[in-house]
């Protein structure tokens, strides 16, 4: 429950002075994601608490290096959660790192990813300077959206300090419909629940079997899966599913394979892969593991309407995010260096360019 | 960049005429009238020269010439904004996206739409009605302002506590440089690799680029929709019935307050049954399958009991609904009959602080002796007091403004901002720095120049420009060195009108 933003200014102004490159690490969890690391690392994981949670507000300011584990207890004790329901991996993972990985499980779609949720952040840039974004209310356009360009920036434009995130009450019920049926055949039947007024809040297909997942009040849930048939889970099976899902622990994402991450529009067919695929989102995520060309896979996922990029394994000193049009690494680049002049911060990590 | 001297207006139009049609380049005085201003009245410029390309490519090439002359370029979608964002620049060239009106697709499988910028919002869900579809973000102002205006300002609406606002429900623009280079952001998935470049985007207000079109969501419309309206005889109990909804985990599709003043003239303009003795009331919409609605009425009718409200009523029919959210919608025209003119605020705050804003406003309101009504998007804490004036009193609107500035504070110094959807422009500029830091408000001129350096593109908005450069940006912080160029002083203030 420290407040270390003082030391981790200092860090950065030493680190800038020595002309030193620093590797942020919340809880060193999503080390596995983007290229490889380099620099000294700085550890903000002492950097944690609950700064205020006001359940009627909606409204959750903490500092990031909190672990997830802490803040969704304490929304627990008032029926709320993070509604982009993020990978905990084991409990280690910090707000932080969370929101520079725009980390969201298997409800983005309906819910939101962190991104969404965000509402204001302070954080350390690379002069030193510590500045404060966005704020602790739902809506705020006064300035550029700082607080949302740290979501996948993966710690490139500074060392997040703090973060305000709006929440959310937990559905009163939720159950799971399950169906067999192939890729294909997935791929446009979610595709048409999500066109239906139902509470639908995740469709996820894995090997010949379609989940789909159902939350909301009580009476709308029960006639919703009396309408839409299919067999439903227990709610064990269901409860592991997801959480299976959603913190990256079914048995496909244990493989010592390139694990490929497309985000595409949702009813798309990349015919020579969606077999093989764990389709999540309603279409919209897919995930592939296997040894593939990049930049056969990026064609695949242009066509699809979206992109791909190599979430583990694979070559990690290569490029791992789909190619970036020259114009538009120009600005990354300029932006990058209005934030982080001398470049300090996670060198290379997004990009080898930047 | 400029290195030759500026074209003359004649010269700019020659060129412009070069490759658009005669009739859609305006530079006489009479056709660029209506142009001087958006719906902030109060606020007005001549523009040199308005534009009225038909394609991407006319676009591109207005935007090559500006940029070789540095020619100032204000992006316009209908003009609808409240903070002054259109408003041309004496030097500049006004580039009115109004021709660019299709609805280019609506994907009733993915749930999308591809949209020219100058789709008005309600068109959007008129098209994609026949689907079962519509569209989120529903401002006031939807009948007129266009996609790609909300996208500029981040719009929101009554919807927006349950459905999000502008930023989260686009899903890619595409957009042109100041040097008319074509980008797109976003993707037709969910989130796309590198900096989320698509959410600066959202709320820019016309600064980093020109947006040309815009994919977004849909959403199946709900099989059943309600409103229950609530009165009060004091706001204290109101907020707090606001606040015993969200803690019962419902979360209503929209949730709306008024006060006295704003209840007795809505009711008066629309008449839709509002209690005109009540002190505050709510508007509380339900939606979702016609079993959740039920169950949902139900609690929120006995909570808004419990928390002591003086009538409750729940639309019994699809007419009724709308009936009850006419009043709300036309609020701001309907204010505008009591007064001559009136001043449409903006302020977010934290709800918890309602009782004790409204009371400092009603001191306020004493204070400067003018009548401050308030409409107030309950959900989410956005306030919008509506200050009554007269422009034809001489230094009434003076006092308006300074009345505005300090609500403005107020909202800051409970913890919340000075706008939550209407933007900035010029109107709040001098609010930022009570907003933000100065060392903020560089970095926010750094992100300016990331994208447009020479700071062409709608110029002296959003963002107060700070006269010493990125570079020397580490030197001592207290330095209060701001140069607004278009402070609202040399603005001449047209008088006598009424906006909104
Ligand atoms: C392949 C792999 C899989 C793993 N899976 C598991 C697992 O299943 N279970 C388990 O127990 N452990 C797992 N771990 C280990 C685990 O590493 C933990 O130590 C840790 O979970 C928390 O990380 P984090 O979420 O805080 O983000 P980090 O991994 O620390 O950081 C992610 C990114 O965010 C940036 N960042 C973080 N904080 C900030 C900030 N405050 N400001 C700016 N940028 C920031 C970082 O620079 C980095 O770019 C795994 C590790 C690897 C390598
Ligand atoms: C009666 C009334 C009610 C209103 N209610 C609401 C409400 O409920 N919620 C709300 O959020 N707002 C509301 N507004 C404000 C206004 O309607 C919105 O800000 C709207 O989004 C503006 O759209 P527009 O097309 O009129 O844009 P304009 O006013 O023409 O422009 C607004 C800004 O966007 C920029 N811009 C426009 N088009 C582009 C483009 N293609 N590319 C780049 N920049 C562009 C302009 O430069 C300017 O800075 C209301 C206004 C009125 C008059």
């Amino acid at each position: 429950m420290a407040d270390l933003s003082a030391d981790i200014q200092q860090q950065v102004l030493a680190a800038r002075d020595a002309k030193q490159t620093l590797n942020i690490i919340g809880g060193g969890s999503k080390s596995f994601m983007g290229r490889e690391a380099v620099g000294d690392r700085l550890d903000v994981s002492g950097h944690r608490g609950i700064v205020n949670y006001q359940p009627v507000e909606l409204v959750l300011t903490a500092r990031a290096g909190t672990p997830l584990t802490e803040i969704e207890a304490a929304l627990a004790e008032n029926n709320q959660m993070l509604a982009f329901e993020p990978p905990r991996f084991s409990g280690e993972a910090t707000l932080g790192g969370t929101l520079a990985c725009n980390q969201s499980g298997p409800g983005r779609p309906w819910t939101g990813s962190v991104r969404d949720h965000v509402l204001g952040v302070r954080l350390i840039n690379g002069l030193g300077e510590h500045l404060k974004f966005g704020g602790q209310v739902m809506k705020n356009v006064a300035g550029y959206d700082v607080s949302r360009l740290q979501a996948g920036a993966m710690g490139s434009l500074g060392v997040i300090t703090e973060i305000s995130l709006k929440v959310l009450p937990k559905p009163a019920a939720s159950r799971t419909l399950a169906w067999d049926m192939g890729a294909q055949e997935a791929i446009t039947f979610m595709n048409q629940l999500a066109s239906r007024p139902k509470p639908l809040s995740a469709a996820c297909w894995l090997q010949g079997r379609l989940y789909v997942r159902l939350s909301g009040a009580l009476s709308a849930v029960e006639a919703t899966l009396k309408e839409w048939k299919g067999t439903e889970l227990t709610q064990d099976q269901a409860n592991q599913f997801w959480q299976q899902l959603g913190q990256q622990e079914l048995p496909f994402f244990d493989t010592d394979l390139p694990l490929w991450r497309f985000s595409i529009n949702s009813a798309a067919s990349i015919p020579a892969l969606d077999e093989y695929s764990l389709i999540d989102w309603g279409g919209a995520q897919r995930w592939f593991r296997g040894e593939q060309d990049k930049l056969h896979m990026e064609s695949l996922a242009a066509a699809a309407g979206g992109q791909v990029s190599l979430y583990s394994g694979g070559d990690r000193r290569s490029e791992v995010m789909h190619t970036t049009p020259a114009v538009l690494q120009a600005i990354q680049k300029r932006i990058k260096t209005s934030f982080d002049p001398d470049g300090i911060f996670n060198p290379g990590r997004l990009y080898h360019w930047m | 960049m400029s290195t030759t001297s500026k074209p003359s207006q004649d010269e700019l139009c020659q060129l412009f005429r070069g490759f658009i049609a005669a009739q859609n380049v305006i530079s006489d005085a009479e056709t660029l009238k209506p142009y001087e201003c958006d719906g902030l009245s109060m606020y007005c410029e001549m523009p040199l020269i308005v534009v009225l390309p038909e394609t991407v490519a006319q676009v591109q090439e207005v935007l090559r010439i500006c940029h070789r002359y540095a020619v100032p370029v204000v992006a316009r979608g209908a003009g609808t904004g409240l903070c002054a964002g259109a408003m041309p620049n004496a030097e500049g060239v006004v580039l009115s996206l109004a021709k660019f009106k299709n609805v280019i697709e609506i994907n009733p499988q993915t749930r999308t739409a591809r949209l020219q910028p100058g789709v008005r919002n309600l068109a959007i869900s008129e098209a994609a009605a026949e689907y079962g579809l519509y569209y989120g973000p529903d401002p006031s102002s939807q009948i007129a302002c266009t996609i790609g205006g909300n996208v500029a300002e981040n719009s929101g609406g009554v919807h927006c506590l349950k459905y999000g606002l502008t930023v989260h429900n686009v899903l890619s623009v595409e957009m042109l440089t100041v040097e008319g280079e074509k980008v797109t952001l976003g993707s037709e998935g969910l989130d796309s690799c590198g900096l989320d470049l698509l959410a600066l985007i959202n709320g820019s207000e016309g600064l980093l680029g020109v947006i040309t079109e815009i994919q977004v969501k849909l959403l199946p419309i709900p099989e059943k929709a309600r409103v229950v309206m609530a009165g009060f005889d004091n706001v204290q109990q109101a907020g707090d019935s606001v606040g015993g909804i969200i803690a019962s985990g419902i979360i209503p599709a929209g949730l709306e307050m008024m006060d006295s003043y704003a209840i007795s003239a809505a009711e008066d303009f629309a008449k839709a049954g509002y209690p005109k003795e009540a002190k505050a009331l709510l508007l509380c919409e339900v939606d979702g399958t016609a079993e959740e609605v039920q169950e949902h009425i139900e609690q929120v009718e006995k909570l808004f009991h419990s928390f002591g409200a003086t009538s409750v009523r729940t639309s019994q029919t699809e007419a009724e609904r709308a009936l009850l959210w006419k009043g709300r919608k036309s609020a701001f025209p309907a204010v505008g009959r009591i007064s001559p003119d009136y001043y449409c605020m903006d302020g977010t705050i934290p709800r918890g602080q309602l009782a004790h804003v409204l009371t400092e406003m009603q001191r306020l309101s004493e204070h400067y002796q003018l009548r401050v009504a308030n409409v107030f998007h309950a959900g989410d804490g956005n306030l919008h007091p509506l200050i009554l004036f007269d422009a034809n009193i001489p230094g009434e609107f003076a006092k308006t403004e300074e009345f505005g500035g300090k609500i403005l504070e107020l909202c800051v110094a409970v913890g919340g901002c000075i706008t939550g959807e209407h933007g900035v422009g010029i109107e709040k500029i001098r609010q930022m720095s009570v907003q933000f830091t100065e060392l903020e408000l560089l970095q926010f001129n750094a992100i300016k120049d990331a994208f447009d350096p020479v700071g062409t593109l709608n110029p002296g908005k959003g963002v107060p420009t700070l006269r010493r450069c990125q570079e020397y940006r580490s030197i001592e912080p207290k330095n209060k060195d701001m140069e607004n160029s278009n402070n609202t002083n040399s603005n001449k203030h047209k008088e006598g009108v009424a906006h909104g």
